[in-house]
């Protein structure tokens, strides 16, 4: 091949980049070891984490089964190691997965469009509220102090420098749920769109519908987040909002330290052009079969570049299929009756415990801590190998006396009794197991 | 003479809701060891769904059918090469996917404590020294999930910085043949962009930049080597006429991995730079995602990244969320954890030399492509290549085809198209990758069906503008996509 290529040696084909830009030294990197070590070497990284723990942890990324099926399909060669479809000839399998993900976000949550998934839950926010304000021509967002704390981090870095000004409204201090008067207060004839999330960071089932009014009242459009896609399996679609954005990650997806997920976003078919994000298309081909194809790309980078609805480039396309498998294995009885296992094992354990609000809830809920700080709760039921909930003061210093907790269809029952016994010891105690 | 495939059975398959009947099942549910719940009495009948009308209802063996099915449809990586240019489509090492799901990694949740996240906070900071030596920069964040969003988050840094220094300016200058994501990155970011056109030879035209960079201009997007596969030799020229008016340089890391073990854009004058760790660091691409794009900085932006940051605090890791300049979060938790760990898998397996082998190997592998195909297709731009090379379609054109259609009769001689029409200063551009893993057979085939359909396009373009023949699936109407957009199935 250096013959072919003219040269004596392979070192000769960087003598054209400039000598000082070249790097005259190995790379202080250790040299390569083999695959038995490499796994070695992370499975004594995992050794370092949490092992053989019972989580009461949810807050945006949830402990659900991951059916067999998922992997299985997810690590054929032909879904792994191919590229985004541009190539549609080559890529209806990728391409008709998307088209069958697009329906079932649409089923789910009572829109007319979805694409074919975006980054995460936290990304897929201020994606959604830069449409509002493409669609509505004004530029201020309202968003509830109940929705994930790290989401509206996101959404506040995103909008500093678009001149969307983001204001927060609060929440009703003894429901948990949006406070609507709160909300009408804030809102203005600028306001693009009112963000609310549910179920909310508390668990809550918010008040969608009635936000909704509100925000439609003034001319804003309604923004709903959701983190727990199993919800949408029991609870009324969404319908009431303009655009949904959220997170997919209970959908087969593990926690993986929190990434990568998956999130998406789907709207009203008046609001199609200006989704960000890849969408697909049926169509046929030229012998008259149906394809599909990626479709309405004048919106994006690529194309339109610095005019763009969005600079995102890709999709999570594998992330996605993973959840289009989990949704296909549940499939319309067993996506319902999980979303009721998880309603019924967090009340199990909400009823023995203080809940700190009276709206319902799903899978996950604000308890109240007496006696001893959570932090105190939490070492002590670390000593029975549980991570007790999420303690709420660094985000929510009115509720520092409390923890989110959140059980699922995995969460056993004698794990839920050993948190009931810790939280109703209101004393710093030592757990029995 | 096509000999590398022939065509086979493919079975066909419906939609899955096309498929559905009322009551099959593939799901298992635990039995319920709490008592059971009436959903309306606990929710409000009026939160309670009736059903989801329309979602899937198939057996598991309907279920792992139609997936596998509608798989074989596909190309990929592991059927043979795939010339994407600056895609860099390498083979993925399954080790990758092995330790990315061993349990105590996959299923670590972001908010468990600390003391418990060892581990994980073990394998991010590997992976922000290793990318450190490996840019030559100081600094690296891995919270960006996707090259665009570490092209973001670096534009973000550059913005932070220069409000701190008293004026955050107005524009962006980006050469004619970037990727679209950068023009599309800078407008989210708040600044204008300004175009600069590529010199003679393609490359950055220095003069141009002399002139264009006034005390508006806040920092310069450029791709290294370029779009062309092109190392940019006035880049620290380029550096430093930004750097004495103030302004700042760019550099998207997409076509790093001609660089790894060679080169370091922190040693040629690069402030900030992102990665694309499913290019360079082999983490698959999935079909078009998931992706992670960490970004590396020079010290002085070091105040600016986003929070949390890891610090090693006597024996353990922890995580410093004090960073009083900082751009904020741009993702929630800690980036895409699973890529991180895919790409490092790949750096341990190859270790620097063997980083350095790969870089090597993959400037071989295109510059050989160059010498073969050069006599059959116009290079617009001699200049020296390195990972990649670009020829375009004009000698083609004469005889009514464009890149488009040689890219599609590509895929009858069993191989995924080159990336077609990029960059766009190249008309009608052919841009091929082979990247180091594609050994010299697959190459040779390759060479031989680009040679192969050059001779067609003289002799036969009528087989070549109605490519592909060979697939299960003909030449797709985008157009009628386009203008009627159906983007969900719907009951008849």
């Amino acid at each position: 091949m250096l013959d072919a290529c003219g040269v004596a040696s392979a070192e000769e084909l960087f003598a054209h980049l400039p000598e000082a830009a070249r790097l005259n030294r190995p790379l202080a990197l250790d040299p390569g070891i083999s695959e038995y070590e490499i796994v070695d070497y992370f499975k004594k990284r995992a050794a370092h984490n949490a092992n053989g723990y019972t989580s009461f942890l949810g807050a945006g990324v949830y402990h659900h089964y991951r059916p067999v099926l998922v992997d299985a399909v997810v690590s054929r060669g032909e879904f792994l190691t191919s590229y985004t479809p541009y190539q549609a000839e080559i890529a209806q399998g990728t391409l008709t997965t998307i088209f069958e993900f697009q329906t079932m976000m649409c089923q789910l949550t009572g829109m007319d469009v979805a694409n074919a998934s975006m980054y995460d839950g936290s990304t897929a926010l201020p994606e959604a509220a830069m449409m509002a304000v493409r669609a509505t021509g004004k530029g201020r967002v309202l968003v509830a102090r109940n929705v994930h704390p790290e989401y509206r981090e996101v959404l506040r870095t995103y909008a500093r420098h678009q001149g969307m000004p983001v204001v927060e409204f609060g929440y009703v201090a003894e429901t948990g749920a949006v406070d609507l008067e709160d909300l009408e207060r804030h809102i203005d004839p600028l306001t693009a769109a009112v963000i609310v999330q549910s179920p909310n960071f508390f668990g809550v089932i918010d008040q969608v519908k009635a936000a909704a009014e509100v925000a439609h009242k003034h001319g804003a459009l309604l923004i709903m987040v959701f983190t727990e896609a199993v919800s949408l399996g029991i609870l009324e679609p969404p319908a009431d909002a303009d655009i949904v954005a959220g997170e997919l990650q209970s959908f087969a997806i593990s926690p993986c330290y929190g990434g990568p997920f998956a999130g998406v976003i789907a709207t009203k078919e008046k609001f199609m052009r200006q989704l960000p994000g890849r969408l697909v298309g049926q169509t046929v081909d030229s012998r008259g079969n149906r394809a599909f194809c990626l479709t309405l790309s004048t919106r994006e980078q690529h194309i339109r570049r610095e005019k763009a609805t969005s600079n995102i480039c890709t999709n999570q396309a594998l992330i996605a299929l993973m959840a289009t498998v989990f949704m296909t294995v549940y499939g319309k009885q067993g996506l319902r009756e999980l979303a009721l296992q998880n309603l019924a094992k967090a009340n199990y354990l909400a009823d023995k415990s203080q809940r700190r609000f009276t709206a319902p809830c799903f899978n996950e809920f604000v308890a109240r801590v007496e006696g001893q700080s959570p932090d105190e709760l939490n070492k002590a039921l670390l000593k029975t190998r549980i991570i007790g909930g999420l303690p709420l003061a660094k985000h929510y210093p009115e509720l520092s006396d409390c923890v989110l907790l959140c059980s699922t269809e995995m969460t056993p029952r004698e794990s839920m009794d050993l948190v009931a016994t810790a939280l109703a010891s209101k004393k710093p105690v030592e757990v029995q197991a | 003479m096509i000999n590398k495939v022939r065509p086979h059975i493919s079975q066909n398959e419906a939609l899955l809701f096309e498929r559905s009947s009322p009551g099959k099942r593939a799901y298992q549910l635990p039995r319920l060891d709490v008592p059971e719940v009436d959903a309306g009495a606990l929710l409000g009948a009026a939160n309670v769904r009736s059903g989801i009308e329309g979602f899937p209802e198939v057996s598991e063996v309907e279920a792992i059918r139609h997936f596998t099915r509608l798989s074989t449809w596909n190309y990929a990586i592991d059927y043979g090469m795939y010339p994407l240019g600056s895609c860099t489509m390498k083979y993925n090492p399954r080790i990758n996917e092995l330790v990315a799901r061993i349990d105590g990694l996959a299923w670590a949740h972001p908010y468990q404590p600390e003391a418990l996240s060892q581990g994980c906070m073990e394998v991010m900071a590997r992976v922000e020294s290793a990318l450190a030596e490996i840019t030559g920069m100081d600094a690296v964040t891995l919270q960006p999930a996707a090259g665009a969003h570490g092209e973001l988050t670096g534009i973000l840094l550059i913005r932070a910085l220069l409000e701190r220094r008293g004026n955050p300016r107005k524009k962006i200058l980006i050469p004619d043949s970037a990727h679209g994501t950068n023009p599309a990155t800078a407008a989210i970011a708040g600044y204008a962009v300004e175009n600069i056109k590529s010199g003679e030879n393609g490359a950055l035209d220095v003069n141009a930049l002399e002139q264009l960079v006034t005390e508006d201009v806040a920092a310069l997007m450029v791709t290294n080597p370029n779009t062309l596969g092109v190392f940019e030799h006035n880049i620290i020229q380029a550096s430093e006429i930004l750097h004495r008016k103030g302004a700042l340089l760019y550099m998207d890391g997409a076509n790093m991995n001609a660089l790894v073990g060679i080169a370091r854009p922190g040693d040629f004058g690069v402030d900030v730079m992102h990665l694309n760790l499913h290019k360079t660091f082999s983490t698959p691409h999935g079909g078009g995602g998931p992706g992670a794009g960490p970004v590396a900085v020079k010290k002085q932006f070091e105040p600016f990244l986003p929070i949390p940051r890891i610090r090693r605090a006597a024996k353990k890791l922890i995580y410093d969320y004090k960073l009083k300049y900082s751009i904020g979060r741009v993702r929630a938790f800690y980036g895409n954890f699973g890529v991180l760990v895919r790409a490092l898998a790949y750096i341990l397996a190859h270790g620097g030399p063997g980083l350095r082998n790969a870089t090597v190997d993959a400037v071989l592998n295109a510059v050989y492509i160059r010498k073969k195909l050069e006599p059959y297709y116009d290079l617009p731009y001699p200049s020296p290549n390195m990972h990649e090379v670009v020829f375009s379609d004009k000698r083609q054109e004469a005889h009514g085809l464009h890149t488009g259609d040689l890219a599609k009769r590509l895929i009858d001689y069993g191989f995924h198209p080159y990336t077609v029409s990029f960059p766009l200063i190249v008309h009608g551009a052919l841009m091929i990758e082979p990247t180091e893993t594609e050994g010299k057979l697959e190459i040779d085939q390759f060479v031989e069906a680009m040679i192969s359909i050059a001779h067609e396009a003289e002799t036969d373009p009528q087989t070549v503008k109605t490519a592909p023949h060979g697939t299960r699936t003909s030449r797709v109407d985008e157009v009628s996509a386009a203008r009627k957009p159906v983007l969900r199935w719907k009951p008849i």
